[in-house]
């Protein structure tokens, strides 16, 4: 411990000394850091971002959906959530859970004058918009009445009402043409903004008995699920399973012919995700601090021949060779931690400072400590791996040649 | 009067392989340095007497012979053994006084005592006192490029002395100093003398050698005098 104290000293001596030796001598490990912390930082900004706008959705929501998979289709079963199977979802979370049905609507574009969006039109019950928080600026909601009478009603998103040139403010009152019929606008919905690049508010919302009608077949839906208690969603996703397994007649360890999907889930994909971006890029540092390694290591060897002579004195006056290896190790290893640092500020800077000019980047750069404690100890490894064969160099020369040495 | 002796040579050799050839730079070396002597080794370039301090300084290991340093036996030491023989028991002053060049005069009389891991405040202390010693006690945060010859063979016999070792061995001490200085210096290895420092000084320079109470000298890898024993041998 001694000679560890004594080495750091003494390597923070000899890096003083040779201030801009040091920095350019380092300037791999900086590079290397910094961009990783840069990258690092906007990588987690993005993620920490994405898991807010799912906060808003809910870590206590549950879709349920059709499986695409052939696997259940080769057993013969009904692959369709019918509205019988949503009424017995409702029926088996009672009191723990609210849920609404939604269906989809295949057809044309949709029309105005001349012009026409092709945004996404689901049939949704009244509660659709509580349990999706949605808000609407303009007109009202679709509501109960309106699938009972079968009333053409339509709620629109506003980045439809944009592509059929219909100021927000004005929609309400307006008909558009959809497969054939007249729909009229209600209400329009508040701005979502786009999620993983898809435009939230290129929607439109018809009562869901107006949109089965447009099947000729029985309509399958996707069940959304708002659990009360995020505590109960696993036993919630239980109930769910087991009561569509009843509805559907699948016994004992045949697969399931639907899918659920749960906030916890969505999270999950969100990180592996971001986990996949941060180790593709992790590599691509891992080659540059290998590259400064390098070069730290070059210039520790014309270090170790320069200072043969200093090297021979210190023998001369009793420094054994462990003593020498471990001064030239920690001068590396301290030569590339100050490379660290340095890059980590840079790199944060970079984060920090670059965040706010990529367009449509609207998160704020965040930097984990994780990253910090990653960057100064992939440092420590470089200098450890690439100072080793400087420093037993140093170690091994013969006291007496050191000493002529000129 | 008995005289314990810091160094004991017995039948030394040391022989190098020259392209198959042997070739012995010291044939058999038999030599007693007493506690407090003052000694020059003198010989022309190739008598062996650079070999023979490399020896004495543990700085290397002969061939054959047996060497005894304050005591111990040091011949077959490992290299490890050697530097921390290296350590305590010689202090080196070498003719172009190779202080570290980064580092002030405290720190290059402080850098032997790193190495018997003595803590920072004890080695600055025991340094400065050191540098006092030997007339360098404003000098103290000088870097050696700062300093003069003289100055500079000063700090060296400073971090030489600082360990207090049994034996202070000097390389042409005054090579590359000039006249006055070099008088200071002999000046000052001769109250080291007085105050009871064992001193082995290797040299070419009759005039230096002359001021050592004792003469040794070397030809062609042999003693072939010694003035303890009336001359030539």
């Amino acid at each position: 411990m001694f000679m560890v104290l004594e080495s750091v000293r003494s390597a923070f001596s000899a890096i003083r000394a040779n201030k801009l030796r040091s920095v350019l001598t380092s300037l791999g490990i900086i590079i290397g850091v910094m961009s990783t912390i840069a990258v690092i930082s906007l990588i987690q900004g993005l993620r920490a971002s994405v898991l807010s706008e799912f906060e808003g959705f809910g870590a206590n929501q549950v879709v349920v959906f059709p499986s695409p998979s052939d696997a259940a289709a080769s057993y013969g079963l009904p692959q369709n959530i019918t509205v019988d199977d949503y009424e017995a979802v409702l029926d088996a979370i009672d009191g723990f859970a609210e849920a609404t049905a939604q269906v989809s609507v295949w057809g044309d574009r949709i029309r105005f004058g001349e012009e026409s969006s092709g945004a996404s039109v689901t049939g949704v019950y009244p509660e659709q918009y509580i349990i999706n928080d949605l808000s609407i600026a303009y007109g009202r909601p679709t509501v109960a009445g309106d699938g009972t009478a079968r009333n053409p009603v339509m709620v629109v998103g506003q980045s439809l009402l944009e592509d059929l040139e219909i100021a927000p403010d004005e929609a309400v009152g307006k008909y558009v043409e959809f497969n054939g019929d007249w729909y009229l606008i209600v209400g329009v919905l508040e701005k979502i903004g786009a999620v993983f690049g898809q435009d939230q508010d290129n929607v439109a919302y018809v009562p869901f008995e107006v949109a089965a009608q447009q099947s000729a077949v029985e309509p399958s839906v996707v069940i959304f699920v708002n659990v009360f208690e995020t505590d109960n969603v696993p036993f919630v996703l239980s109930r769910i399973k087991q009561a569509l397994r009843l509805q559907h007649g699948i016994s004992g360890d045949m697969p399931d012919d639907f899918q659920t999907f749960t906030g916890d889930q969505a999270i999950a994909q969100i990180d592996t995700i971001t986990g996949v971006l941060t180790a593709v890029f992790g590599g691509v540092v891992a080659i540059s601090l290998l590259v400064g390694g390098i070069g730290i290591m070059n210039i520790m060897l014309v270090s170790v021949t320069e200072r043969t002579r200093e090297i021979g004195i210190c023998k001369a006056l009793g420094a054994t060779r462990a003593q020498i290896l471990l001064q030239f190790l920690i001068e590396a290893v301290v030569l590339c931690l100050v490379g660290g640092v340095i890059g980590i500020l840079l790199g944060s800077a970079i984060g920090l400072g670059i965040a706010p000019l990529i367009p449509g980047f609207e998160a704020q750069a965040v930097i984990p400590l994780w990253a910090i404690a990653l960057a100064l100890g992939f440092s420590t490894g470089v200098g450890v791996i690439f100072g080793i064969l400087p420093a037993a160099k140093a170690a091994s020369l013969d006291p007496i040649d050191a000493l002529r040495y000129e | 009067m008995p005289v314990s002796n810091v160094i004991e040579l017995r039948g030394i050799g040391k022989d190098y392989a020259m392209g198959g050839e042997v070739f012995s730079a010291l044939k058999s070396i038999d030599l007693d340095i007493g506690q407090n002597e003052f000694v020059a080794i003198i010989g022309s370039s190739g008598s062996g007497k650079s070999t023979l301090m490399n020896i004495i300084g543990c700085l290397d290991r002969p061939t054959r012979g047996d060497y005894t340093l304050a005591g111990d036996d040091v011949a077959k030491l490992s290299a490890n053994q050697q530097a921390g023989i290296r350590n305590r028991q010689i202090g080196f002053i070498f003719q172009s006084f190779n202080l570290l060049p980064r580092i002030s005069a405290l720190h290059n009389v402080m850098q032997p005592l790193i190495y018997q891991k003595v803590g920072l405040s004890k080695r600055k202390k025991m340094a400065k006192e050191m540098l006092e010693k030997v007339g360098l006690g404003d000098k103290l945060g000088n870097q050696p490029n700062a300093m003069s010859g003289g100055q500079r063979q000063r700090v060296a016999v400073a971090r030489a002395l600082v360990t207090q070792p049994s034996l202070l061995l000097a390389d042409e001490p005054t090579g590359n100093l000039d006249s006055k200085t070099t008088e200071e210096i002999m000046q000052l290895f001769e109250q080291l003398h007085a105050s009871g420092q064992t001193i082995v000084i290797v040299t070419h320079e009759p005039d230096i050698a002359a001021r050592c109470q004792r003469q040794i000298t070397l030809k062609d890898g042999a003693v072939v005098s010694d003035s303890k024993y009336g001359g030539a041998i």
